[in-house]
This record gives C-alpha cells, structure tokens and sequence, in this order.
C-alpha cells in the first residue's frame, strides 16, 4: 500500500502557504546548479515551470513531443483565466474565489491547495502582464474583467476568446527566453516513454526522439510531469488529436498513484458529431446560452427541417424541467437532460446525437446585427464546420468531453508518492475537486508553474546530495530502455489487420456510453468486461505499420492507445467504486429528484488513489480522506 | 553592429537601402521628365535646359556620381536579395499559386533588367551620341542652336540670349522620326512605369511609413503617378511620330558660320 | 435554407508529395479519396486515406496536425498552391471537403523553405521559428519580480493592435506562401506585439535587432511587399506591421549607432 502524505501545513486556512514557504528548505544559489530537474510537457504548467526553475538557477532540460513548446494544448483555451483581484470592487476576495472553487469542485478538491491557488491567482496577473500578454482593456487603460459560470462576481480576464493561446504564448516566450540564454536544454520532438525509479526516487526519464527514433536516457534529480489531462481516451473530445495520457500513465505504472481518474468534465454545447470519420470536436462557447434557447422536437424520429416543427411540436426541455435556471442550467444538468433528449430518439441531425439551439427569439428581440455583436465569431466557426448558418437556422449542439479533473495524486508540494516525482496543472488531480470552474484551469497551471513549484521543488532538492543522481548507465535506466524498446518491437511486429485508430474509436465508444455523461453499476460493470477484452485484441490484431527509426505516427499513436485502453479500465473501476454522485462523476443511481448529484460525504468524502499492481490486475484504492476543517460541505445549489 | 554593417548586411538594411536609392531614382526620373516636357515649348526651352546643366560642371558630375551609385547600389541589392530569395525557397513548389500579388511586384526583376538595358541605350543615343549618330552630332548645322531669348532659372538667367548651344531639340525630335526607336522608348517607359508603381508603393512598406488607414490612397497615388509619368513620357515619341514635331527651322548662329 | 441533415459524398484524387526522408528523392504519387462526406475535414479525409495505406501495406502519408481547431499552429499544408488550403483565414484543419468538388485533383505538398528541412512527406521542421522567438521573442520578466499589473495603463487601442499581432500561431504559412519564403509577418508580428506595449519598451531595440539577425542568419528570404504572407494566414494578421517593424529595425539600428553605451554591463542580465 502506498503511503498518502498529504502533508498540508496545520495552521488557519489564510496562513498554510506562508507558513509553509517560511518553513520549506532552501538550496544555496551555488548549489543550485548542481542539480538537474526534467520537466515534460511545455504548456501552462511546464513552461512556466522550466522558465522559473532555471532563472532561479537550477540546470533544467525540457521535454516536448510537439514540434515546438507553442503548440501545447493549453493554447485552446478561449475564455479566461480567473483572479482574485476584486478591480471591479464587486466583493471579490482570496476567501471568495476559495469558495467557489471548493464548491464549484463539489467538495471533493482539498481546502489548502484551493486557498493557495486562489492566493496566488492575483500573482499570476501581474506576471502575465509584465511578459506583454494582450489583456482586454478598458479605455482607461486598466485591465477589464467578464463573468463566468459559478461566480457572482466578475473576476475573469482575457483576451478577445483567446486567452489560453496568449497565455501560453507567454509562458512560452519565458521559456525561450532561457533557452536562449542557455539555461534550460530544450528538447523538441521528445516523447516520455518511461520513468526511472532509483531507489524509490524518480530520477529520470526514457526519451524517444520522434523524427529519428532513437531512444535516449535522461537523469535528473526531479522529474515533473506537466502533460496535462487524458480526455482523449473518449477518442472524441475537445483536446488536441495528439493529447495524451501516456507520461502519467507509465508513471502510474512506476508506482504513482492515479487519483479519482472518474471525474471527467462533460461540456454541454459541443458541434455534434457528423460521421464516424470523425477525429474532434470543436467547443462552442458556453456564453451562446445566454441568447440561445434549447429544443428538441417532441416527437420520435421527426427528422423535419427545424422551421417546418411548429412551437406545438417543439420542446424546450430544459425551460421545462428547470423553470428557474432553464437554458443557463449547470453544464453536467444540460448535458446530461442532451443526452436523455437523444437516448429517447429525439435527437436531431444526420446521426440524431444533437439538439437544437435556437437564436430566432435572439434575432426578434436584438436583431441580426445584435446577435452579430455579440456571437459573430462563435457564429463563424460554426459556420466553417457545418457550412450552416446559425442566422437562419438553429444550431445543434451535443455535449463533449472537455476536462479531465483526476490525475495523478500529489500532496501539498505538488509532488506524487513517488519523492521527486512532481505533477502541475491537469496532469495532477489536487485543485478542482469533482468539477472545474470555468476559467481556473489556466490559473491552475500557470499557479503551480510560477508560484508553487519554485518553492517545493527546492524544499526536495534540499534532502538530495548535489551530484548524488545515478548514472544513466544504471541497470534501472538500462531495464527501463530495454522496455521501451521491446514494447516498439512488439507493436510493429504484430502486423495484424487493424489501424490503431480502429481501436481508439472503439475504445471511445465504449467510455462513452458507459463512462461518460452518466453511468450505472451495470453500464460500468459491461465496460470492464469490454474494456480488457479489447485490450487483448489490440495488442493481438494491430496494425502498426514502418520502422521505429524513422518519424512514425502510427507507432506514437499505438503507444497512447494502449495506454488509453489501460486507463479507461481504470476510470471505470472507480467510476463503478465511487458509489455517488458528484461533479463531472454522475451515477444514475444516487440522484435527487430534480437530477442534481447527491454526494455521499460520509462513505465518499475522501480521495481514492489507484495504486497499479500489473496489466489486467485489479489496481489498489488507497484512500485519502478529505478533512474539511473551514467549509462544510453541503449540497451545490445555483438555483 | 555598426550602421554599415546593419545596413548591408541585413536583410531589412538591404531593403532599406533599395528604397532610399529607389528614392532618388524615382526623383530623378520624374525631374528628368518634367525636363524634357519643354520639349511642347519652344526650343529655347529644352536648349536653354540642356545648356543650364552642362554648364553646372562640377556639380553636374556631383548629381551624375550620385546616380550612379544610387544605380549601382539599387542593383547590387536587387541582385544579393533576389539570390538569396532563390535560395531561401529550396525546392519549387510542383503547383504554383498567387493569391494576390500583383504583376507589378511579380515583374519588378524583368522590368528592372530591360529599364537598364533602355538607360544604356538611352545614354548612348542622347549623352555619348554613339549611335544613331546621323540625328546628332555629325549632322551641322542641326546640332548647333542660338538661344533666341534668355534662359531663366529661379529668376537668374542662366544661359542668355544668342548663346550658341548644342541643339537637343532637334536631337530628340529627329531621334524619335526612327519609327523603332520611338516604340522601344515606348516600350521601355511603360515598363518603367509598372516597376515605379510596385517600388513607389513599396518604398513606403520599407521605410515603414505605411499603413492599412492609407494604403488605399497610396497605391492610388502610385496608380496616377505611374499614369502622369508613363503619359507624360509617352507625349514626345507620340508627338514625334504623329507629326506635331517637326526640327525647328535651323537659325545658325554667327558664331558658327565660317 | 440548408436543411441541417444534408451532407453530400464526393471523390476526388489526391497528388501527394511522398518523401521517405530528408535526403530521399520525393515525388508525387496519386490517391484515390471515394465517397468522402463533404463534411469531414480534410485531415480527417486524410486519416481515412492513411487508414486505408496501411491495411494495403503502403506507408501511410505522414502530415503534422493536433489541435484540429485552427490554433495550435502544427497542421501546414500547401493544398493546391496556396498554405492552408482554399480557405481566407482558417487553417488547414479547418478546411472542410465541402471547398472541393467531384472528380477534383487535390495536389498536396509541404510547405517550401529552406528554413523549413523537410522531415518526411507532408512534415517540416519549422525549429527555425523557435531560434527566433528565443532570440528576443520575449519581455524578462522572472516570476516573483512583476509589478502590479495595473500599474502602468495601456490604451486599449494599443493592446488590441498588440492583440492582433499576438495571435499568430506560429504554423510557417506566410513563410510558405512568400515566393522569398520570408518570415517577416512572422518576426514582425511579434515585434509589433511587444513593441506596442509599454511592458515592451525596454528590450525594444535589442528584441528587433535580434530578432532579424537570427531570421537573416536562420536562411529566410527577404521581403518583396507582395503581401502573399497575410493573405495566407489563418489569422489574417496585417503586413502593416511588417512596416511598422522596418520603421523599429531602422530607428534601432540609428540609435545603436549613435547612442552612447555603458563603459561596463556588470552588475545585470
């Protein structure tokens, strides 16, 4: 069993993080260039982090496997990024951002990693304005805010609907300023295929190079991952085509525990899927709700053009299931009602997985060019991809997975069970709970990049001798080299009679129905019987064609398939172990009346952390409890 | 670096400098037409004109080294960026596309190239006088002329009445009676015009002295000016050839008559 | 009106550049795409041809891409001569079968530039990008040491100029599309962002003349003012700023000239 040190400093909520700074070890500035830290991944969180770490002195080498740090997918991030700066003398607060978060997270995020988070969320402002990011501004001159979902307060900033990009393309041009000064080794094209335990401790990583092939290792006296999140196992989602979970995923598989891997965050108004050649899905803004109203036809199968369904024959379901909140209901509420709508065969579109958003009200009340205004670049999209014009007709919507809250399990310093292991942003699971609060995910990590791991990453490195890390010509890293290699070997040996992609999409159909939007004990019990045996039949039938000394995307992508396979096993294990609902974990079966989530604190209260015991073996739930020592947990109500 | 060095050996510097001596260039041959257009006048005019700069001397050899290096220098960079350009591309792309360059831009290599070969002409025919020699300098009397007034620059006279000057009118009319030199002056003024138009239009992108608020005025400013210019130039070979010119009756000057 | 449930199914030929390697001898070699729904995207037309290739045993055609939503910058193909396709500012990603007709030759290649080595059919290696952006592409500003961020005002007409330029996504199309393959609306976009901001004003001079030294010395052409570059980009980001950032490169390099420096640099960065 592995042991769950959370490690949260004892003390009132407003003082943990200063106390804990005040008290964590420091290295001396000549020594801190006696030690290497790996970071892989250059988003947000392991830009921002590679960049500070090498100013303060550590030699740091950063690992992508992009063809550039820039194209991380924190980049398609569109609407903010929230702080506690209170400019618009609204009320906001540290303490109210706190709480929203906690609550938004449906009381399943720790206390103190929230509070530090929203501590230093004002931080992040300021450092993001002083590297020349684009901020919308007001004709003052001072930095404007918007509102966003589950805050009363308006405390988001942003730029124009890409915030996220001119985030990271800060984060980014931090790094490539070290890198120029020859502080951080930059690593582009760089796969994680393995981490290396030594002695219990991570102490480096097994690289391949994706245009040559060759496989090298990297020492180091701490790793961090900061590969962000693994949606990409539903096959279809609003992550980039090439997101995966295979860096945590071997970590897992090194011993670092994957922490409520079930929570999964479902957007409610995604562009439906048009055909199974399908490869993304393309997010549109959740502010469409404010104008647009939802619909569906009444009856089953009317597959009629949308102006021919009279009123009579129309329902707007969700005005009629939630009077009070009706189109602007939580995201998991309207995706899940979506969903119910289609599963009735009312669906609407080719493939009847859609509903209607419908801005004819909009357009008599505003008129085109108000409408226009407002949603003109949201309309364009759409526009782009289903060559239909929102002005004229409705448009249909499905919900699509968009987040994934779980991750690997960190303590307080951002570091796994494994010492000198650390994971920032989405790739760890401490900050958001159950659920996401619109815009925090960039706070998230951009706050463990610039602000957390600066501080920790020291107090770990204080307990290691300067030059103690092992040879790379060590049997650890020999062993875990050989593996990679061997698992390349089998892949392109098999030369079966299906693409990888054959298998993704079965895989994603799979997590889908029975992991996604709602599950059931049944629905989950029928995937983990699925879910190994299509597991068998990959690594039996696959065709991965080419050489593994050359540039081949079929390799890379049989590697992450067969680690999303694993790990959608996984999610469902504790999908069907979490016996309760909450956040973006939804089980059919522990629900109110109304369809909200009913929690249960008492049995479910806690953190469960997957400890990996062997491929078809069932892993170990270790558990953190949640001790909410300053919020009580009660019922999430937006109504 | 030092400002040489960013100058000439910057892609930007290099740009800068074909502007700048773009510059001078598009100066001089707007000033060289509004020159020659005394030619509607009568021949006082051109004569005087004529006289007036060959007797700046010095100075005139001052504004011709400066052409010159303004030409060679315009060249120079035309030929080391379009060579690295050459290079910088590698590989052709097998299908070819332009979305919205224009002719102008596209043809600025080869108007260049032949507005040279028409320059050499140029001065072979009118300042060496090494070809068509018979319009010029081996035909007296018709290349003696006797100012019948005085020439007048800024309120000064600069060549006075009864001056014995070289007769370029009649140089130029005579020129122009050979039907084919006419239409390659035609020619090679028209080509002018439509490398003027990209460079006028693009100097100002180089010095960085341009934006979307007037690039539409600019360009129509560059349109008209290419026009004016290209009419203008177009003006004394049409005239020439419709019979509007004719060489002025010869009134040798005394001087001249031994 | 459109009803929404209509989609129509068209083939067409695919005329790829197939290259093994950077050193391989590459050509074009011909595909047939059939019944493809006009509403797929074109690289997903091109994930059910690679499909296909490999249950046939060929090699399938290998073609940079991730985010498939027109921000990451990693997709960059030339689509019948011109980057990204036949669409005005979108990505290749977002370019829908819908923009072909029936019976079309779709002529696929990379995009061209000596910056840009080609790695393997479709796939470049656009590293120069990064040598520049890690020349100056930034503003030093460390963790820890920003002020508070409304302590210097910045006019919103600036920021959202700085905005326009700032949205550049780093994919090499007006690189490509450039018949120098110039990266000037590359470097320039960056250099108006940072140059517009009051943030910016310190490393102003040094950032632009890095900047061009590292695209001079990376093996970029020269611009030519034909403005093939914002024509192609997905963000239709302007060539204005290329003269904005020609106007910043010689007012540098006349300061750098005359401008008195510092007997000693000791004691800073």
């Amino acid at each position: 069993m592995a042991t769950l040190d959370s490690k949260i400093p004892s003390g009132p909520l407003a003082d943990k993080w200063r106390k804990h700074k005040a008290d964590s070890k420091l290295v001396n500035p000549a020594n801190k260039r006696k030690y290497e830290v790996i970071v892989v991944g250059a988003g947000l969180a392991g830009s921002s982090a590679a960049s500070s770490l090498a100013d303060m002195g550590y030699k740091v080498k950063s690992f992508v496997f992009h063809d550039s740090p820039r194209r991380a997918h924190s980049i398609a991030a569109q609407g903010g990024i929230n702080a506690a700066k209170n400019y618009q003398n609204d009320g906001d607060s540290v303490h109210r951002l706190f709480y929203d978060t906690i609550k938004g997270g449906d009381y399943r995020a720790r206390e103190a990693n929230v509070h530090r988070l929203a501590e230093v969320s004002a931080n992040i402002i300021d450092q993001c304005v002083a590297q020349g990011v684009p901020f919308a501004r007001e004709y003052g001159g001072l930095l404007a805010n918007r509102s966003f979902g589950g805050a009363q307060v308006s405390r988001t900033f942003y730029a124009r609907g890409q915030t996220g990009q001119q985030l990271l393309l800060g984060a980014y041009s931090a790094l490539s300023r070290t890198v120029g000064q020859g502080l951080v080794e930059l690593h582009t094209n760089s796969e994680m295929l393995d981490l290396v335990v030594v002695n219990g401790h991570a102490k480096g990583v097994i690289i391949r190079n994706l245009i040559t092939g060759v496989v090298t290792r990297h020492t180091a006296d701490a790793v961090i991952l900061a590969t962000g999140g693994y949606g990409n196992v539903f096959n279809l989602s609003t992550y980039a085509r090439q997101s995966n979970a295979t860096a945590i995923w071997r970590a897992y598989k090194r011993g670092a525990c994957m922490a409520n891997p079930c929570y999964t965050q479902i957007h409610p108004t995604c562009i439906p899927v048009s055909g199974d050649y399908q490869s993304k899905l393309t997010l549109m803004s959740e502010s469409l709700r404010n104008d647009g109203r939802i619909w569906a036809p009444k009856r089953k199968g009317d597959n009629r053009a949308p102006a021919e369904i009279s009123e009579d024959d129309r329902d707007y379901y969700l005005e009629r299931l939630y009077p009070s909140f009706g189109n602007l209901a939580p995201r998991d509420i309207a995706s899940r009602a979506a969903k119910r709508v289609c599963d009735e065969g009312r669906g609407v579109g080719e493939t009847g997985l859609g509903v209607y958003l419908d801005f004819a009200d909009a357009i008599k009340r505003l008129g085109e060019n108000g409408v226009r205004e407002r949603y003109g670049n949201l309309f364009d999209i759409y526009h782009e991809i289903t060559a239909e014009s929102a002005y004229k007709q409705p448009m249909r919507i499905y919900p699509a997975v968009h987040y994934t809250m779980g991750g690997l399990w960190v303590d307080y310093n951002l570091m796994s069970n494994v010492p000198g292991l650390f994971v920032l942003g989405e790739a760890n699971f401490s900050d958001h709970g159950a659920n996401r609060l619109g815009a925090s995910a960039l706070m998230q990590g951009l706050a463990d990049g610039y602000f957390v791991i600066p501080y920790t990453v020291g107090d770990y490195l204080a307990g290691q001798k300067p030059g103690s890390r092992p040879s790379a010509d060590s049997a650890e890293f020999k062993a875990a080299e050989e593996s990679v290699n061997a698992m390349s070997k089998r892949f392109l040996a098999t030369k079966g009679k299906q693409p990888v992609s054959h298998f993704h999409k079965r895989l994603g159909k799979i997590m889908w129905d029975h992991c996604g939007m709602a599950r059931t004990k049944e629905g989950l019990e029928d995937a983990l019987q699925k879910i190994p045996a299509l597991r068998e039949e990959f690594h039996a039938t696959v065709n991965v064609p080419g050489s593994g000394d050359t540039l081949n995307q079929s390799l890379e992508q049989a590697g992450r398939v067969a680690d999303f396979i694993e790990l959608g096993e996984l999610m469902c294990r504790d999908a069907l172990t979490r016996e309760e609902s909450c956040g973006g974990h939804f089980r059919e079966e522990h629900q109110f009346p109304d369809g909200e989530c009913k929690r249960d604190d008492e049995k479910f209260g806690h953190v469960a952390a997957w400890e990996f015991q062997g491929v078809g073996k069932t892993a170990i739930r270790n558990v953190e409890p949640l001790n909410y020592e300053f919020v009580k947990m009660s019922v999430r109500n937006y109504k | 670096m030092n400002l040489v060095g960013s100058l000439f050996g910057s892609s930007i510097g290099r740009k800068i400098i074909m502007a700048l001596t773009g510059v001078i260039l598009i100066g001089f041959v707007v000033g060289h037409l509004v020159g020659n257009l005394q030619i509607f006048q009568d021949p006082d005019h051109l004569n005087g004109y004529a006289q007036f700069l060959h007797q700046l001397g010095p100075l005139l050899w001052v504004a011709r080294i400066g052409l010159i290096v303004a030409v060679v220098l315009h060249i120079w960079t035309a030929t080391v960026l379009t060579l690295e350009n050459k290079q910088a591309r590698g590989t052709e792309y097998g299908f070819k596309h332009t979305i919205r360059a224009t002719f102008a831009s596209r043809a600025m290599r080869w108007t260049g190239v032949v507005v040279l070969a028409f320059v050499i002409y140029h001065l072979a025919h009118f300042t060496w006088g090494v070809v068509q020699t018979e319009t010029f300098k081996e035909t007296p009397p018709l290349n003696h002329y006797a100012m019948a007034n005085d020439y007048r620059v800024a309120g000064f006279t600069v060549v006075k009445a009864g001056a014995d000057v070289a007769n370029v009118y009649n140089m130029v009319v005579l020129g122009f009676q050979n039907k084919a030199v006419a239409l390659f002056y035609i020619i090679a003024v028209g080509l002018l015009s439509i490398h003027l138009l990209h460079g006028f239009d693009s100097l100002f992108q180089t010095l960085g002295l341009r934006n979307a608020k007037w690039s539409a005025l600019l360009h129509k400013v560059a349109l008209a000016l290419c026009w004016v210019y290209f009419l203008g130039n177009l003006a004394i070979p049409g005239a020439v050839l419709a019979g509007k010119l004719q060489p002025h009756s010869v009134k040798v000057a005394p001087a001249v008559q031994r | 009106m459109v009803a929404a449930t209509t989609s129509s199914t068209i083939s067409v030929t695919l005329r790829v550049w197939r290259q093994a390697g950077p050193k391989a001898l590459g050509q074009f070699k011909d595909y047939p795409a059939k019944d493809l729904n006009s509403n797929m995207s074109f690289l997903e037309m091109l994930d059910v041809v690679n499909d296909e290739l490999t249950l046939t045993g060929e090699a399938p055609i290998a073609f940079a891409h991730d985010c498939r939503e027109g921000i990451c910058g990693t997709c960059s193909l030339t689509i019948n001569g011109k980057p990204h396709g036949p669409g005005k500012g979108i990505a290749t990603c977002q370019t829908y079968m819908r923009s072909f007709r029936d019976g079309d030759i779709i002529v696929v290649e990379p995009f061209r530039a000596a910056a840009f080595p080609l790695i393997k059919d479709l796939v470049v290696d656009r590293t120069s990008f990064d040598k520049i952006m890690q020349a100056g592409g930034f503003i030093t500003a460390r963790a820890g040491s920003a002020p508070e961020a409304n302590a210097a005002p910045v006019p919103k007409g600036d920021s959202d100029l700085a905005m326009d330029a700032a949205q550049c996504i780093g994919c090499g199309a007006c690189v490509a599309a450039c018949k120098n393959a110039s990266a000037m609306l590359f470097v320039s976009a960056k250099v108006g962002h940072l140059g517009l901001l009051p943030q910016g004003q310190a490393e102003r001079d040094r950032r632009v003349l890095a900047m061009v030294h590292t695209m001079d010395e990376e093996g970029f052409g020269n611009c030519t003012n034909q403005y093939e570059c914002s024509a192609a980009c997905p963000k239709t980001i302007s060539h204005d700023f290329i003269a904005r950032m020609n106007r910043d490169y010689l007012g540098a390099t006349l300061r750098s000239a005359f401008n008195p420096e510092a007997a000693s640099s000791a004691g800073g960065a």
